[in-house]
């Protein structure tokens, strides 16, 4: 799926976790995207993870990161 | 079957706990202290005479002719308005009483036309009842004098008589058979609190005005039909009666429009439908309704209803009506084949909250367990999803706490991003009421809505900008907290104390005091302190919110700072308090319930819990899959990707409601087979390749969960004119699959639905039979249900403060788009308008309009009534200007129930960061001068022409 979009999404989702300092904020940005994002979305933001990431704000790449080691 | 009459009591229940003994013709009675003699007397099965008095309003005492006397009293007092008292002895009937009651009569008659045989309310009529009542037998005063009878009188014109006002859609007035009992002046401003109606005149000229003497129609009149309810007379008569007659069965159940649930009787002859009348056990409304509940019901026998299935290869193709099996082989084939080609998921479906839970349950069910994925979504994701995951963040369920009767108990009331006056007008009368009483009233709205407006109340009214939501709740949670307004022991006790310093630490920082917000939010400082302090310390505060709330970047966020400040204040837990979300549509909630989301099985259990999953996996008897589903607009993203092909769609229209119409356009081009099921040929079926035909609320079983999760029977009342009720084409869809589900009635479903969700363990049809209604949890621990939830402690245990930092949306205003659009509703019309532009309901509200303020207007040149262009980043539309100082300048505003507008052609991609709830609320736009509608609205009026085409059925030869 379109990576603009998911990156968006995804950059929203680390904003509402941001306050909540890198120990927390990154385990509930992860935990976030595995409960309420499909396989296919996931699978498309760890390729464009892996393909550099741009876009993707600092705590959201480390979640997903962690998520796709888990 | 026969028709229910509800006891009329003559005056309302005294709430005393107090209890008075008092002796009514010879028997001892023991009620309330408060209670009247005339409601004592009929609860000990005597029913005084009476015209004026009746349960639903207060007592009036103007008919005279409920006398009694009283043992050691003088007179013969009214007993509507004589309360009970300790050791009265009282008697109904003598012959001193028999006398004045029959010479009250007698007077009555004198003025009243005599034409009861062809009187519609021939059958149904206090009048003639009394008259019988009282033994009258002749007038001995004659016609021949001044009346209000007859056109004529004595060969002139009679001044005094007027003609029947027919202006109304739904009823007429008819001023010669009034009695002047004042009983619908009443219930206009005691139950429904529009003070529509007054009497005009004084003596023999006093008579019932809309208004100045205006028409029905063209007064304040709301039409909600209150005071045809409590007319004794056919003064105020339902045209239906009229037209039909007098019902001869009824049958209780439950509106199919907005989340507040009504009750009704639905009062028929045979299987026709003769009028909807309000049931006065109903827990939600309590006898009273709207326009949309009582009138709005024609729909169900439009012309434009479609009641065969259809199907057709491409949607440039003319639909061809097909029997039930066809369509199903056919819908099932090309579900089949896109599953084979594409994958799995590369299907899905969206579940209506306009059926029943039984029908959502089943829909879930057939996409986890037959179609094999978890590609489910309802159109809850469209307006109350960050309601489920705001609350069960902090509370731990995803519900509001209340029940409607908790309103009563209400000191302070916040009303945020919701005007209940035109989305939610039975629970509005309710709160109004309270009011009235005395209750404080915030309205937090970029609009200056109808509650603002309303008649006798005074609201503080904080017009914020749209999208600054979490800055007002924090700047309210920042006043309570540096002013030391917190409830120390509440927080200390119920809620987890370390999070609850961080977030008042963070409340407390000075950029988000009222004064460093108002920038942003637009809200005077002095008046948002004022309402955090009446909040915080006038009793009993409650919240309740809408999509005003939902609909934005920062939905789920706004919806946690509600709940922080029901926590901080201690205002949840008991009667008259919490935190209460108002669904738009009448089962929204319960599809909720109902597992419709695509992560969630029924009961907001998560779908990779593997203990829940094994015990649906044992009843269902398949293996389900543990990954959360696409949800809405994932669906139509993935569908433009090209992994997405088939959809069903159950009860809602998308292509209207959901935002970006060309994206969704382009999203539904892009699927393969679309099957929409729903009543009339709406917008999304003009992309779809088969259409079966729904079922209307009064054709099926099952039940509704309104906003209070009420759990409530809807009873079917005719034959499905289509054939089927929707459980059954569901059930039939699947069977066409190869997934069999088998329930001989939807009782069994709901047997189904207690055996796998622990909130819903108690409820059966049985107990909803006996009790009327259930809110859920109804369990072994509360086997009646839970009116108020987290008594003593959270469900989730110790309530969770969490910050709630206020980020402006991504939508901004600039140079090209300098003004802020925010959408939402009005009384006459629901949702997409499917159902209510299909009925009378027109008369109010034919098209949308665009509400400017008069100094955006003149900037731009645009007059009252003008056609205007209303241009957003995702496209445009025309529409007719409404000028008017409702809303701020900067902003402006539309309803979004005609097709033919399109509000959301307007409406962006932009959605709420936890749920991709859409913003509607929030759009960036630009308003010009338009001569007429815009490319797009040609283009798609043409698409919808074609795609609409049904091709004839050709006889087969002989």
């Amino acid at each position: 799926m379109s990576p603009d979009r998911l990156i968006h999404m995804a950059n929203q989702i680390g904003k509402f976790f941001q306050n909540q300092g890198h120990d927390r904020a990154v385990p509930g940005i992860a935990e976030h995207i595995k409960k309420f994002w499909d396989p296919r979305m996931r699978k498309a933001i760890f390729a464009h993870l892996d393909a550099g990431g741009t876009g993707l704000d600092p705590y959201v790449r480390d979640a997903l990161e962690k998520l796709k080691r888990a | 079957m026969s028709l229910i009459k509800e006891i009329d009591f003559g005056t309302p229940r005294a709430k005393s706990e107090a209890m008075v003994t008092l002796t009514i013709d010879g028997q001892a009675i023991t009620v309330p202290e408060g209670t009247s003699i005339m409601r004592a007397a009929m609860e000990a099965g005597t029913q005084i005479p009476k015209l004026c008095a009746t349960d639903m309003v207060d007592a009036f005492g103007s008919c005279r002719l409920c006398l009694v006397e009283i043992e050691g009293r003088a007179g013969t007092p009214a007993s509507c308005t004589t309360p009970v008292a300790p050791g009265l002895v009282v008697h109904t009937q003598s012959e001193r009483l028999k006398k004045l009651r029959k010479g009250v009569m007698e007077l009555y008659i004198s003025d009243h036309p005599l034409d009861c045989l062809t009187c519609a309310a021939n059958g149904d009529c206090e009048l003639q009842d009394m008259a019988g009542a009282v033994g009258l037998r002749d007038v001995r005063y004659g016609y021949e004098g001044d009346n209000h009878v007859f056109a004529r009188s004595g060969g002139a014109v009679n001044p005094a008589w007027m003609p029947k006002d027919e202006s109304n859609p739904y009823f007429t007035y008819d001023p010669s058979k009034c009695i002047v009992c004042s009983r619908c002046v009443r219930a206009c401003e005691e139950v429904q609190g529009t003070f529509a109606l007054t009497i005009a005149g004084r003596g023999f000229d006093s008579r019932v005005s809309p208004g100045m003497s205006e028409s029905f129609l063209g007064s304040e009149c709301v039409s909600c039909g209150a005071c045809v309810q409590a007319c004794p007379t056919a003064t105020l008569t339902e045209k239906s009666v009229i037209e039909i007659g007098q019902p001869e069965h009824s049958v209780v159940t439950t509106c199919a429009y907005c989340g507040v649930g009504c009750a009704f009787k639905a009062e028929m002859r045979g299987e026709e439908v003769v009028r909807m009348v309000p049931y006065k056990d109903g827990k939600a409304n309590r006898g009273h309704s709207c326009v949309k509940g009582r009138f709005a019901w024609g729909y169900t026998n439009h012309k434009e209803r479609i009641l065969n299935p259809m199907i057709r290869e491409r949607i440039e193709d003319p639909w061809r009506e097909v029997s039930w099996d066809e369509a199903f082989s056919f819908a099932a084939a090309k579900f089949k084949a896109i599953q084979q080609k594409y994958g799995r998921d590369a299907v899905g479906g969206i579940t209506s909250s306009r059926c029943t839970n039984e029908e959502t349950y089943l829909v879930q069910k057939l996409i986890r367990a037959g179609f094999g994925n978890n590609n489910v979504d309802t159109c809850a994701r469209v307006c109350h999803s960050p309601t489920g995951y705001g609350l069960s963040q902090t509370f731990g369920t995803s519900a509001g706490t209340q029940d409607f009767d908790s309103v009563e108990e209400t000191d302070v009331v916040i009303v945020i991003g919701a005007n209940p006056a035109s989305a939610h007008p039975v629970f509005a009368s309710r709160l109004k009421k309270r009011l009235r009483q005395g209750a404080k009233l915030i309205v937090i709205d970029p609009r200056r809505t109808e509650m603002v407006e309303a008649p006798h109340l005074k609201a503080l009214h904080l017009p914020l900008m749209p999208g600054t939501n979490v800055a007002v709740m924090t700047a309210l949670a920042h006043v309570i907290v540096t002013e030391g307004l917190v409830n120390e022991a509440f927080v200390r006790e119920r809620c987890d104390w370390s999070e609850f310093e961080e977030w008042a630490a963070f409340v407390a920082q000075p950029n988000n005091s009222p004064e460093a917000t108002a920038i942003l939010t637009g809200v005077d400082p002095k008046a948002l302190r004022e309402a955090a302090r009446i909040y915080a310390t006038g009793g009993n505060g409650a919240i309740y919110y809408g999509l005003g709330v939902t609909e934005h970047s920062q939905g789920s966020t706004t919806v946690i700072a509600i709940a922080n400040l029901g926590m901080v204040t201690g205002n949840i837990g008991r009667p008259g308090v919490g935190v209460n979300p108002l669904r738009g549509q009448n089962n929204v909630q319960g599809s909720c319930d109902m597992g419709s989301f695509p992560h969630e099985l029924p009961g907001y259990r998560h779908i990779s819990t593997d203990a829940v999953r094994d015990q649906f996996e044992a009843m269902w008897k398949v293996q389900l899959n543990p990954e959360p589903g696409l949800r809405i607009p994932n669906m139509f993203d993935a569908a433009i990707e090209g992994s997405f092909k088939g959809l069903y769609v159950q009860g809602e229209d998308i292509l209207q409601s959901d935002p970006n119409t060309s994206h969704v356009v382009a999203a539904l081009s892009a699927m393969e087979c679309v099957i929409v099921h729903d009543l009339f040929l709406n917008e999304t079926a003009n992309y779809a390749h088969v259409f079966l035909p729904g079922s209307t609320f009064l054709e099926k079983d099952g039940t509704f969960t309104n906003a209070e999760r009420r759990i409530q029977r809807v009873r079917k009342v005719m034959t499905p004119k289509n054939g089927l009720a929707d459980w059954e084409v569901t059930i039939a869809l699947g069977k066409a699959m190869g997934f069999e589900m088998q329930y001989n009635h939807p009782s069994e479903i709901m047997d189904e639905i207690a055996a796998l969700t622990p909130t819903f363990a108690g409820v059966s049809y049985a107990k909803l039979d006996e009790l009327g209604s259930v809110q859920w949890p109804c369990n072994e621990k509360a086997p009646e249900g839970t009116p108020v939830m987290h008594i003593g402690g959270f469900v989730r245990g110790k309530g969770k403060f969490i910050v709630t930092e206020y980020l402006a949306t991504d939508e901004r205003t600039g140079p090209r788009f300098p003004l802020l659009l925010t959408t939402g509703r009005i009384l006459s019309q629901y949702n997409v308008g499917a159902q209510t532009r299909r009925t009378e309901n027109v008369v109010w509200h034919s098209e949308d309009r665009l509400e400017i303020h008069p100094h955006d207007a003149e900037q731009r040149g645009v007059r009252d009534g003008d056609w205007i262009r209303l241009k957003s980043r995702a496209g445009e539309t025309t529409l007719r200007a409404l000028i008017t100082d409702r809303v701020a300048p900067g902003v402006v505003y539309t309803t979004f129930h005609h097709p033919d507008t399109q509000a959301n052609v307007i409406t962006t991609d932009y959605s709420d960061w936890a749920t991709n709830c859409p913003e509607y609320k929030v759009t960036a736009v630009q308003v010009s001068p338009s001569n007429g509608p815009s490319d797009w609205q040609k283009a798609y009026e043409a698409q919808a022409k074609h795609s609409r085409r049904i091709a004839a059925v050709v006889e087969a030869a002989e």
